[in-house]
C-alpha cells in the first residue's frame, strides 16, 4: 500500500547569495539556498536540490561576551577578524556572517566608513559570499548597511535584517546595489508575510529576500520558532507565494547567551563536561531548526558547525523516490 | 477510521427496545458516534458490532507501556504530523544503553549516571526514562548478569537488545516481573521472539527493513496475539529514518497500512557528537523512543531540553500563579523583585533567587504567561500593571523599605514605575537572571545596609 504523500503545490524561492567576476562582484562561487517542492529533506516525495548553508559568524570586533568555551577554539584570530574570516574559510566555511555589532553606540560606536572599510578587507580576503548583519534596527543600522551595500556593489551580499517599523532604507540599498535582504519578524505568520508583501510593493525581488522567523534557543522559545517555521513553510508550499522564500536562523547567537552553555561543571555536577554540552545546546538548536526548514544557519562553534555540516549531508544522502498517490491535507 | 452515526445504526439491532434509555437505535447510534455516550448502554449488541465499534475508537497509534510503578514508561497515542496542529502528546522516552562486554563497575556507573539524572526545568523534571542492556556476545549467562546489575542499580524499565531467542529468554528471565521492552523480533528470528513475547506478556519491538517488511511483521505480531509492538524500520542513515518514520507516522494516522500503528524506536550511535544529533531528529521527528548508545551525562540535559520544547503545547503557555512568593525565609527587609507568570521566566528567576542565598519575595504578574519582553511588547507588563499589582497587595505594609527591583530588560519602565508608585524606589537589576546572585550582593547588599 502506498503511504499518503504530501503533494506541494508552490515551490520555495531560490536565493544566490555572492556575487562571481560575472556579476561584476569578486566572490569564488556563490551559494544558493532555497528550491524545495517537498518538507524539509523529505526528497523522497519531491525535490530539495539544495543543500542548507552554515554561515561561520566572524564578529567586527573582540566580542568581550562571548563565554570562555566559545572563545577558546578562537584564541589566535579573537581579535582580527580578518584573520578570523580565513581562519573560517580554511576550516571548510562556504558563508561567512561578518557581525557589525561594533557599530551600535555602546559596543565601540564605529563609523558606518569604518564598518564598510573592514568589509572591503574582508572581501579582498577571502572568496567566499558574505551575510553583513547591522547592529540592529534603527538609523545607525541604515547608515552602516548602506555604506556596506554601495562598497560591496555586485558582490550580492546578504544584509541584515529589514524590520516592519525600518525596511525602507535597506530595501533602497538593496536594489541599489544588487544584494539579497533578510525580512525580520518576531515569530508569527502573519507578521512574516505581511513584511514581505511590503517589501515586494517596493518592487524588491521576492527571490532577493530571506526569512528570518526570530528564532529562540533551545529552551527559550524554541517550541514557538518551530511550529511557527512548520506552519510558514506549509502555506509556502501550499502555494503562498508571499511565504515562499527560504529561512535564515541565527542560531549561535541565541544558543550561546543561555546559562545552560556557561554553568561549570563544578557547580552542576550531574549537568556534565561543559564545553561538550554547549557546543551540543548549539547544535541541537540547528538540529531542529533544519528540520522545520531551516536553510541558513549562523552559527559559532567550530565543532558545532562540524556536527551540523555532516548532519545535514546524512540528511541530504540519495533516497528513494516514492510515488505519490494520496494527497494530505496542507496547513 | 471514525464511524458515522448511519454506519453504526447499521450494526446494531433496530429493534428499538429503549434499554439503552434513547428512543430509537438511530438515536442511540449518533450519540455514539458524537463518543457521548458508550455501546455498554446497549445489551443487545452484536459481538461483530463491538469489535468493529471498538477498533474504530481505539487510537491510530497503540498506547504501549513499558515497566511499572512509578517510572512507568508510555508511549504512542499520537494524533497529528504538525505540533501546532493539537500537540504532541507522549514525550520520546530516552534510554541510556550499556553492554554486556562493559566490565561491572563501569556499567553500574553508567546505569547510575542516566537513571539518576534529575533536573527541573520551568515545571517540569527531566530525567532518562529507560535503560537499553545489549547484548554482545551471544553469551546468556552473561547477559542474563548485566540484565541483573541494570535492575538493580535502578527503577528504571528495562529495554533488552538482542536478537539470539536464547539470551532474550535469559534476559526476561533475568528481569522478571519487571516488563522489559524486548528489541527484538527480526528477520531470522521472528517466530521465536514473537513467541517470546506472549509467553511472558512483554512489549515487543518488530524490526524490518523498511516501512512494508515493518508492518507485514507488526501484523503477523498481532495475529499471533501480541499487540504491545513497537516498530524499527531498520533502515540506514538519517535521510532514510526520516522518510520511514514519516510514513509509518502517516499510515497509522491514516490507518493505511496494517500493522503501522504502533510508536517507533531508534537507536541513536555513533562517535563525539553523532548519537546526539541522531536522537535530536528523532525527538523532532516522530520517535517514541530512542536509545542513546553511547551516552553521556553532557548529552542529558540539551537533548530532555529539546523533548521539552518539542512537547510543550505552542499554543498554551505554562504558566504559574500570579502572587507573591517568598523564596527562603522572607521578612520586612527582604529584597521585592518582580517579573511575569510564565513559567520558565519563573523558574529561571526563582532558581537564581535560591541560588543567592538572600531570603526574598517574588512578585509574579499576570502577564498571560508571557516572557518579560514578550509580555512587555503586547502592553501586559509595564508600569500600570506592576504599580497595581503593588498597590492591590497591599506591599507597602508588607515590604517597608518600598524598593522593588524590575527586570534588567525593562529597565525602560523604572521612571514610569516610579511616578506611579510615589514613595517607591525602583531599582533595575541585571539582564539575566544568572547575574541576580552578584547583583544582590553587590547592589541590593549595599542599597539595603
Ligand atoms: C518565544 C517568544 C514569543 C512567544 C511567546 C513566548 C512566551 N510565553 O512569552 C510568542 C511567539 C507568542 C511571541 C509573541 C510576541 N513577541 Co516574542 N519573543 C519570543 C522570544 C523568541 C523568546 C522569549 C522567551 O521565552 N524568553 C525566555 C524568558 C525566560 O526570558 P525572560 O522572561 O525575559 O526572562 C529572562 C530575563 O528577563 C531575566 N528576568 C526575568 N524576570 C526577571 C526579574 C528580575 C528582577 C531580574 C533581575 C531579571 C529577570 O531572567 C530570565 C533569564 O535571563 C523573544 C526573543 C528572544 N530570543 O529572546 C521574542 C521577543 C520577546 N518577542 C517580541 C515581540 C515584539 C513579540 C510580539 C509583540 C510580536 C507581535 N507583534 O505579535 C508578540 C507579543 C505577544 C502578543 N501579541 O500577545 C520581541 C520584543 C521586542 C522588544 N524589545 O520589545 C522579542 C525580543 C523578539 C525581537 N527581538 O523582536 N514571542
Ligand atoms: S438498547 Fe440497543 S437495541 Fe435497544 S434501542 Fe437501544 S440501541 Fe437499540
Amino acid at each position: 500500500m502506498t503511504a499518503p504523500s504530501f503533494r506541494a503545490s508552490g515551490r520555495i524561492r531560490t536565493v544566490r547569495i555572492g556575487g562571481t567576476p560575472a556579476d561584476g562582484g569578486s566572490r569564488g562561487e556563490a551559494v544558493e539556498v532555497g528550491g524545495e517542492t517537498c518538507l524539509p529533506f523529505h526528497r523522497f516525495e519531491g525535490e530539495m536540490p539544495l543543500r542548507p548553508v552554515v554561515a561561520w559568524e566572524i564578529p567586527d570586533s573582540t566580542p568581550v561576551d562571548w563565554c570562555e568555551t566559545l572563545r577558546e577554539p578562537y584564541a589566535g584570530v579573537f581579535d582580527d577578524p580578518v584573520a578570523w574570516a580565513r581562519f573560517a574559510v580554511e576550516r571548510g566555511a562556504r558563508l561567512l556572517c561578518l557581525d557589525l555589532r561594533g557599530a551600535a553606540a555602546d559596543k565601540g560606536n564605529r563609523s558606518a566608513a569604518e564598518s564598510a572599510d573592514l568589509l572591503r578587507r574582508l572581501l579582498g580576503a577571502v572568496k567566499v559570499p558574505l551575510i553583513v548583519k547591522g547592529p540592529g534596527p534603527g538609523e545607525r543600522q541604515n547608515e552602516v548597511l548602506t555604506a556596506c551595500a554601495e562598497a560591496a556593489q555586485g558582490e550580492r551580499l546578504l544584509l541584515a535584517s529589514a524590520v516592519e517599523e525600518e525596511y525602507k532604507t535597506l530595501v533602497a540599498a538593496g536594489v541599489a546595489f544588487g544584494h539579497a535582504v533578510t525580512a525580520e519578524t518576531p515569530i508569527d505568520v502573519n507578521l512574516c508575510k505581511q513584511l514581505n508583501i511590503l517589501m515586494t510593493d517596493l518592487h524588491f525581488p521576492p527571490d532577493s529576500i530571506v526569512i528570518d522567523p526570530l528564532t529562540g534557543g533551545l529552551g527559550y522559545g524554541l517550541e514557538y520558532t518551530y511550529s511557527v517555521m512548520e506552519r510558514i513553510r506549509l502555506q509556502a508550499l501550499g502555494g503562498d507565494e508571499m511565504l515562499q522564500m527560504p529561512f535564515i536562523c541565527f542560531v549561535g547567537a541565541e544558543s550561546w547567551k543561555v546559562k545552560e552553555v556557561k554553568v561549570p561543571e563544578e557547580r552542576e555536577p550531574s549537568w556534565g563536561d561543559r564545553a561538550r554540552r554547549g557546543v551540543l545546546w548549539e547544535i541541537t538548536t540547528a538540529v531542529s531548526l533544519l528540520h522545520a526548514g531551516a536553510a541558513v544557519l549562523v552559527m559559532r562553534h567550530p565543532a558545532a558547525i562540524a556536527a551540523v555540516e555532516k548532519a545535514i549531508d546524512g540528511l541530504m544522502e540519495g533516497t528513494e523516490p516514492q510515488r505519490a498517490q494520496r494527497t494530505l491535507r496542507m496547513g | 477510521m471514525k464511524l458515522t452515526g448511519l454506519q453504526i445504526f447499521k450494526l446494531l439491532p433496530n429493534t428499538n427496545c429503549r434499554e439503552c434509555g434513547f428512543q430509537t437505535c438511530l438515536a442511540f447510534a449518533m450519540k455514539l458516534a458524537a463518543r457521548q455516550v458508550s455501546l455498554d448502554a446497549c445489551p443487545h449488541a452484536s459481538d461483530e458490532a463491538r469489535e468493529k465499534l471498538g477498533a474504530a475508537a481505539a487510537p491510530p497509534i497503540r498506547l504501549v507501556k513499558i515497566g511499572g510503578g512509578e517510572r512507568e514508561v508510555a508511549v504512542g497515542e499520537e494524533l497529528v504530523l504538525f505540533r501546532h496542529e493539537k500537540t504532541f502528546y507522549r514525550k520520546t522516552a530516552v534510554a541510556a544503553q550499556v553492554d554486556d562486554r562493559m566490565a561491572p563497575e563501569a556499567l553500574l556507573a553508567r546505569v547510575r549516571e542516566a537513571s539518576s539524572f534529575s533536573v527541573e526545568r520551568a515545571g517540569e523534571t527531566l530525567r532518562l526514562d529507560l535503560i537499553a542492556v545489549k547484548e554482545t556476545a551471544g553469551d546468556a549467562a552473561r547477559f542474563a548478569a548485566a540484565v541483573r546489575a541494570a535492575r538493580e542499580a535502578c527503577t528504571l524499565p528495562l529495554i533488552l537488545v538482542s536478537r539470539d531467542p536464547g539470551c532474550l529468554r535469559a534476559g526476561i528471565e533475568a528481569a522478571a516481573g519487571s516488563r522489559p521492552l524486548l528489541w527484538g523480533a527480526g528477520d531470522g528470528n521472528a517466530g521465536e521472539a514473537i513467541a517470546l513475547a506472549k509467553e511472558f506478556s512483554v512489549p515487543l519491538v518488530v524490526e524490518g527493513s523498511g516501512v512494508e517488511e515493518t508492518a507485514r511483521l507488526a501484523a503477523s505480531a498481532v495475529e499471533a496475539g501480541v499487540h504491545d509492538l513497537v516498530l524499527s524500520p531498520a533502515a540506514g542513515g538519517a535521510a532514510a529514518r526520516l522518510r520511514d518514520f514519516t510514513l509509518l507516522r502517516r499510515h497509522a494516522l491514516a490507518r493505511s497500512l496494517p500493522g503501522a500503528g504502533f510508536p517507533l524506536i531508534m537507536a541513536a550511535g555513533g562517535d563525539g557528537y553523532d548519537g546526539a544529533v541522531a536522537a535530536a531528529a528523532g525527538i523532532c521527528k516522530y520517535a517514541s523512543i530512542v536509545v542513546l548508545e553511547n551516552p553521556e551525562p553532557w548529552q542529558y540535559l540539551p537533548l530532555l531540553t529539546l523533548r521539552q520544547n518539542i512537547y510543550t503545547d505552542p499554543q498554551k503557555p505554562l504558566q504559574v500563579e500570579p502572587g507573591v512568593y517568598p523564596i527562603g525565609d522572607a521578612g520586612e527587609g527582604s529584597p521585592l523583585l518582580v517579573t511575569t507568570n510564565f513559567s520558565l521566566t519563573y523558574f529561571m528567576v526563582s532558581t537564581e533567587i535560591e541560588a543567592s542565598e538572600i531570603p526574598s519575595k517574588l512578585l509574579i504578574i499576570d502577564a498571560e504567561g508571557q516572557s518579560v519582553l514578550t509580555a512587555w511588547a503586547a502592553g501586559k507588563f509595564n508600569a500600570e500593571i506592576i504599580a497595581r499589582a503593588v498597590t492591590d497587595r497591599d506591599l507597602e505594609k508588607s515590604v517597608p523599605h518600598r524598593r522593588i527591583i524590575i527586570p534588567g530588560y525593562v529597565a525602560m519602565l523604572s521612571g514610569d514605575l516610579e511616578d506611579k508608585l510615589p514613595g517607591w524606589n525602583v531599582m533595575v537589576g541585571p539582564q539575566e537572571s544568572a547575574d541576580i546572585p552578584s547583583y544582590m550582593k553587590d547592589v541590593w547588599a549595599k542599597a539595603a545596609s
